[in-house]
């Protein structure tokens, strides 16, 4: 007995080690005072004050964000417009065959999403003339594409599993069609509308592939940046950005738990009274 | 109709008294006219006709899959009916979306809306009314008032009990003053104790009211109990309408007999039938029994004859009345209740009979013993022929 769980308890500490030490040590090496991001050459902030005056990567990352930001938002409406009209609209013809269709990018390889993307955007332009230079617009265009699936997935899984007579109640009381997707089903899908929000923000930000096929000259995301510096050698420089970037993650799932564990609380102490 | 008194007064106010289905004259509140409503291949509900009048509490009876859920939901508009026409009030309403019917429906899950408090969920039918705000708060509270939820107005739903969840779900249809009020298996999910005491609540309320309740349910002792009349469904179709007393006491068939309480079947050979009265002769038992209400039979003919348990009177001596069928048998067990005893006796055929005696007299002890020989004994009332 005690023998196995000393070996369990090594594994868990080994398991979590595998999945920080790499960070932390990334995070130890942004206050590193040497040039080479390998050895310890004392504490230093200059890497911070650095990226401050490094406008490239300031750049991507306000790039990065924009499109994040706008893409998840457009992907959220059309995902969750998808969503509905596979679910809420009765049986017809094709149903079925969209349904499986609109999960296919997301086992897409991403390589393959984006090349046909960009062969896309080309004909497009000799056909029409539009867009008239790749960048921000036609990475958006692909995030919204590739994320609208995530959101349609997650918002459809949350439409199966409402209970659908909450609908009809409402239209037997005298709700028009529209009206009872404004009243009852949005407020009740938007927990799902907000993960699907938030994993498309993460997708987005996240994504070097697709962004690197659909973007043009001049438009770099904060990934490519990052990317084709480290091809040149690591600078401490992009552990100072990580650094920033984890403690903004860290901070954000801090709060979004400790107003979750309130939640309950309350809930919890209404019920009991 | 009172705008002020929060209850709906029709012309004929409260429930529906005598019996207006016997009387040609009554014109029907809820008309369905050879209504149809198929999927695919299969016919969820097979051509039927209906009238219901007004103030009836009319229940739709039958097990899982019969077609009572498609009906109810045809009324309240959301299936379209493959054939046929649904009328209320002499309005064809066939064609009406569900939010232009003057009718409501209380859901089995009860449907009450998780993310609006009690009072929202209450008065959302008349906001879509687009009512004056002091209106609705009024009609709101005087709801709440009469199923007895004022204090909980301002709760969520996942605060309350099953029951008081019902009670919303009732409130909320109640409020906009249908015409008709549809019920799903309107105490399914409640326990025995709230169940009994909700029973009669709905009882006083559509008695308040006088709003046409039609109550689908696969419990006979709840239709039972709520019903002016029942309907027995199955396989799409109504295979007896009647009141409780009628489907009880004169079931149509073997199904029916079964589906409310317990019926002793007797498989028999008719000896004379002169309209009236029939005679037959039990299977391998000389006992002849003696009948009325029997449609007219050739003699030689087989058939079936069910009497209820309760029907059945127990005797160590042989009963002298007149007009008694009388078969003897052994005692094989016996239950004690209290109240009652529940005796199964071996009639000389070997068919096992079921009785259920009152016990009228005080004694500690068992007035009848196992193994004791005993005559059975049925007024010819009070059996029936069945069909299959």
């Amino acid at each position: 007995m005690r023998r196995s769980s000393t070996f369990l308890y090594s594994m868990l500490c080994f398991g979590y080690a595998f999945l920080y030490i790499p960070i932390l040590v990334l995070m130890v090496y942004s206050f590193n005072n040497a040039r080479l991001a390998t050895v310890w050459g004392g504490f230093s902030t200059r890497w911070y004050s650095a990226l401050l005056e490094n406008s490239q990567i300031l750049d991507a990352a306000l790039l990065s964000l924009e499109i994040a930001l706008v893409s998840a938002t457009v992907a959220t409406g059309l995902g969750t417009l998808a969503a509905l009209g596979l679910n809420r609209m009765g049986r017809y013809r094709g149903r079925t065959v969209f349904t499986g269709m609109i999960a296919a990018p997301l086992v897409m390889p991403e390589v393959i999403t984006g090349l046909s993307l960009l062969l896309l955007f080309v004909s497009l332009q000799e056909l029409t003339g539009w867009p008239g230079s790749r960048g921000a617009n036609t990475i958006t265009i692909a995030h919204i594409t590739f994320s609208m699936a995530y959101v349609a997935v997650i918002v459809q899984s949350r439409l199966a599993a409402m209970d659908q007579s909450l609908e009809e109640a409402a239209m037997d009381l005298g709700g028009r069609p529209y009206a009872v997707t404004l009243d009852i089903t949005l407020p009740l899908i938007a927990p799902a509308m907000a993960a699907g929000w938030l994993l498309s923000f993460t997708l987005s930000l996240d994504d070097l592939v697709i962004a690197s096929f659909t973007s043009g000259a001049g438009a770099s995301t904060l990934p490519m940046v990052i990317f084709s510096k480290v091809k040149l050698g690591v600078t401490p420089e992009i552990n100072a950005l990580a650094t920033i970037i984890i403690g903004i993650v860290t901070v954000g799932v801090v709060i979004a738990g400790w107003t979750m564990l309130r939640q309950q609380r309350q809930l919890a102490n209404q019920q009991a009274r | 109709m009172t705008e002020t008194s929060g209850v709906a007064k029709t012309d004929n106010g409260g429930a529906c008294t005598g019996a207006p289905w016997k009387d040609p004259s009554q014109k029907p509140f809820i008309e369905l006219q050879s209504l149809s409503k198929r999927f695919g291949s299969f016919a969820a509900v097979d051509n039927i006709s209906l009238k219901i009048y007004r103030g009836e509490l009319f229940t739709i009876l039958g097990g899982s899959g019969c077609g009572k859920s498609t009906l109810l939901r045809m009324l309240a508009g959301f299936e379209k009916p493959s054939a046929g026409r649904i009328l209320i009030d002499g309005t064809d309403i066939t064609e009406t979306p569900p939010y232009d019917r003057p009718v409501n429906m209380m859901f089995q899950s009860y449907a009450v809306f998780p993310h609006m408090s009690v009072e929202q969920n209450v008065a959302y039918g008349l906001k879509k009314e687009k009512l004056p705000k002091g209106e609705i708060a009024q009609r709101v509270h005087e709801m709440l008032e009469l199923v007895q939820l004022p204090d909980l107005a301002r709760r969520k739903p996942n605060q309350l009990s099953g029951g008081q969840r019902q009670r919303v779900a009732l409130a909320r249809a109640l409020i906009k003053r249908p015409k008709v009020l549809l019920l799903d298996e309107p105490l399914a999910a409640l326990d025995k104790k709230l169940r009994e005491q909700t029973q009669f609540e709905l009882m006083n309320l559509q008695d308040q009211l006088g709003i046409t309740f039609v109550v689908v349910t696969h419990d006979q002792e709840e239709a039972m109990t709520l019903a002016t009349r029942i309907a027995v469904m199955e396989a799409g179709r109504f295979v007896q309408i009647g009141t409780p007393s009628e489907v009880y006491e004169f079931p149509h068939n073997r199904f029916i007999a079964d589906f409310f309480g317990k019926i002793n079947a007797f498989d028999a050979t008719v000896i004379a039938c002169d309209g009236e009265t029939l005679t037959a002769r039990l299977d391998n038992d000389d006992t002849q029994i003696r009948t009325r209400h029997a449609p007219p039979l050739e003699p030689g003919t087989r058939c079936v004859i069910g009497v209820r348990p309760e029907k059945l009177l127990i005797s160590t001596q042989a009963p002298t009345q007149e007009g008694y069928t009388v078969t003897r048998g052994v005692v094989e067990d016996l239950a004690y209740y209290g109240n009652r005893s529940l005796y199964r006796v071996r009639s000389r055929s070997g068919q096992v009979i079921q009785v259920s005696a009152q016990n009228y007299q005080r004694s500690a002890e068992l007035l009848l013993e196992w193994d004791d020989e005993v005559f059975l004994s049925w007024d010819s009332s009070c059996s029936v022929v069945l069909t299959q």
